[in-house]
């Protein structure tokens, strides 16, 4: 347990967004689609594909994009692995997904209805090719969560972490706590 | 060290791990047309289990009511194989590995409760008397090794003395019209590596296994030594042309390792994959090492099929088999591999099993026998 380091946190909640616990960006516009967006405005991002994703994968994408900021993690590399957990896996999208098929079932959206879709939008965009894995649980088990990174820390090539809850609930509710791990 | 314990698999070719061996060695494959309105509007090639065969051996156990058909299949499994273990030890966990779970619910109007996979686990953990809180993994196709994977660290790291996986998925109209969207679906049962293949074939099944932390292992033991989970961090719903995520995990789990006798493949039969899979095994330097698939036999049985092939590979190290691939006629890959059509006896002591997904991701682990 001792091998994990925590070194920065992202929550992004109802159309709030924290970064250590300080106040980073707020807007009325709790509704997750239109708050992600602006989030991804105020971020000044330019990456297109962004507006091709799920919920779940703008909130991952979204979050990781704030946690990486300002911080030296080497890319086109297997040291960074990601860790997710979430209640509702791709239920938000899998509905969605539900209402098509009688009409016109869309690949694009069949694809994000796997809850990992995020972590290999995460993997694409900072290339990354370290370990993957999502978990589905009742609840935030943070602390198991922090027992799998230690595993990987002490037995694999992983250096840095990103772990967290990162939940789109049946009706959209959207809830990100994300931390940046590092092997110490 | 880890070894691996009971087993089981209810799949189209028979319930228990004897009987699945016994077809697969057979070249029988549960893949046929099923022409069934609540999976698709149009023929489908999908190797399924019989309705009617579920519900005589349902009759078995108490308590059933209420269950899906696939909380069913996976209650029927582990109870074939949690003899041995105390499950009212906090010791003793139980791994979920499923892709959809009861995704049906969404088109029966119920309530989206019966959909969730955490929901569903602790149905499954309650029902034999669990202690320990179940997790889930839902890593796309790869969850079965990724289990694996994910247990042997656990158990490695003291979180568990033994752990239950079982690897479930039953196939729906959501889950067929999906990869019928992603023209993705043979029209001819699958032909893994072969130069015709023209897509995967669709199945179901359940597979569970218990995996103990053991001193020492004794002649016949088989113990999971290493493993790997990596990304190719390229494409969500395509695989990487250099087979960057695989040969990652290959590599990573062979380190310190001698060469595999074998390796039971992914082989899907779709065109990508399985030229993915040829590249990312030769630029690990594996390419004179026998490889065979299982697609040909069960298609590809989502969430369950990391466990299922995983068991199947662990009964053909102790028979020191390796099979021909069902399905193939003419090997057609880009890179250089060994896929057979015949069955072949010769002394086995690893074995290298592999998976791929959507998302990008990729698996690996590697299994010894011990004599």
């Amino acid at each position: 347990m001792n091998s994990v380091a925590i070194v920065k946190e992202v929550i992004i909640s109802n159309g709030i967004v924290l970064i250590n616990n300080q106040e980073f960006f707020s807007d009325d516009s709790v509704e997750e689609d239109s708050f992600l967006k602006l989030l991804y405005k105020k971020l000044e991002l330019k990456y297109s594909k962004f507006y091709k994703m799920d919920v779940l994968s703008k909130l991952g994408f979204l979050s990781v994009e704030l946690l990486l900021n300002g911080e030296r993690i080497k890319t086109e590399s297997g040291e960074t692995a990601i860790v997710f957990a979430n209640r509702s896996s791709s239920l938000y999208t899998d509905i969605e997904y539900q209402k098509s098929i009688d009409e016109i079932p869309s690949p694009s959206v069949f694809v994000y209805t796997l809850p990992n879709i995020v972590i290999g939008e995460i993997c694409i965009r900072h290339k990354f090719y370290g370990e993957n894995m999502f978990f589905v649980q009742e609840k935030y088990d943070k602390k198991f969560l922090i027992n799998y990174v230690s595993t990987l820390f002490r037995t694999t090539e992983t250096k840095n972490a990103i772990v967290g809850w990162l939940e789109v609930d049946v009706d959209g509710n959207y809830n990100a706590e994300i931390m940046l791990c590092k092997k110490i | 060290m880890i070894v691996v314990g009971s087993h089981n698999i209810i799949s189209s070719l028979g319930f228990g791990s004897d009987a699945n061996l016994k077809n697969v060695i057979s070249g029988v494959t549960g893949i046929k047309q099923h022409l069934n309105h609540s999976l698709s509007d149009s023929p489908v090639q999908a190797s399924i289990i019989d309705d009617s065969e579920i519900n005589s051996a349902c009759e078995k156990l108490n308590g059933l009511d209420g269950f899906s058909k696939l909380e069913k299949l996976v209650i029927l499994s582990v109870n074939e194989i949690i003899k041995d273990i105390d499950v009212s030890s906090p010791q003793t966990g139980l791994l979920l590995s499923t892709t959809k779970g009861n995704i049906e619910y969404l088109s029966k109007n119920s309530s989206d409760e019966g959909a969730r996979l955490d929901f569903m686990a602790q149905k499954i953990a309650r029902y034999f008397g669990f202690v320990s809180t179940p997790h889930v993994i839902s890593n796309a196709c790869i969850s079965g090794v990724a289990a694996f994977v994910v247990a042997k660290r656990l158990i490695d790291a003291g979180f568990y003395e033994s752990i239950v996986i079982v690897g479930a998925d039953v196939l729906s109209k959501f889950i067929v019209s999906g990869f019928q969207s992603f023209q993705s679906l043979s029209t001819e049962p699958c032909k893994p590596f072969d130069i015709n293949r023209n897509g995967l074939s669709l199945g179901e099944a359940v597979a569970s296994v218990v995996l103990h932390k053991v001193i020492s292992a004794k002649p016949g033991d088989v113990e999971i030594v290493s493993g790997a989970i990596q990304n190719d961090a390229n494409h969500i719903s395509g695989p990487s042309r250099t087979g960057e995520g695989l040969y990652r995990a290959i590599k990573n789990t062979l380190l310190n390792q001698n060469k595999p006798d074998f390796i039971c493949a992914h082989g899907t039969a779709t065109l990508y994959n399985d030229d993915m899979e040829s590249q990312a095994i030769e630029r690990a330097g594996l390419s004179e090492v026998p490889v065979f698939g299982l697609k040909g036999n069960y298609g590809h049985t989502l969430g369950a099929a990391g466990v299922l092939e995983t068991i199947i590979s662990v009964q053909l190290l102790r028979k020191n088999l390796i099979l021909g691939t069902k399905g193939l006629d003419k090997l057609g890959v880009v890179a250089s591999i060994k896929v057979g059509k015949e069955n072949r006896s010769t002394p086995l002591t690893g074995v290298l099993k592999l998976m791929s997904g959507f998302g990008g991701c990729n698996a690996a682990v590697y299994l010894k026998k011990y004599e």
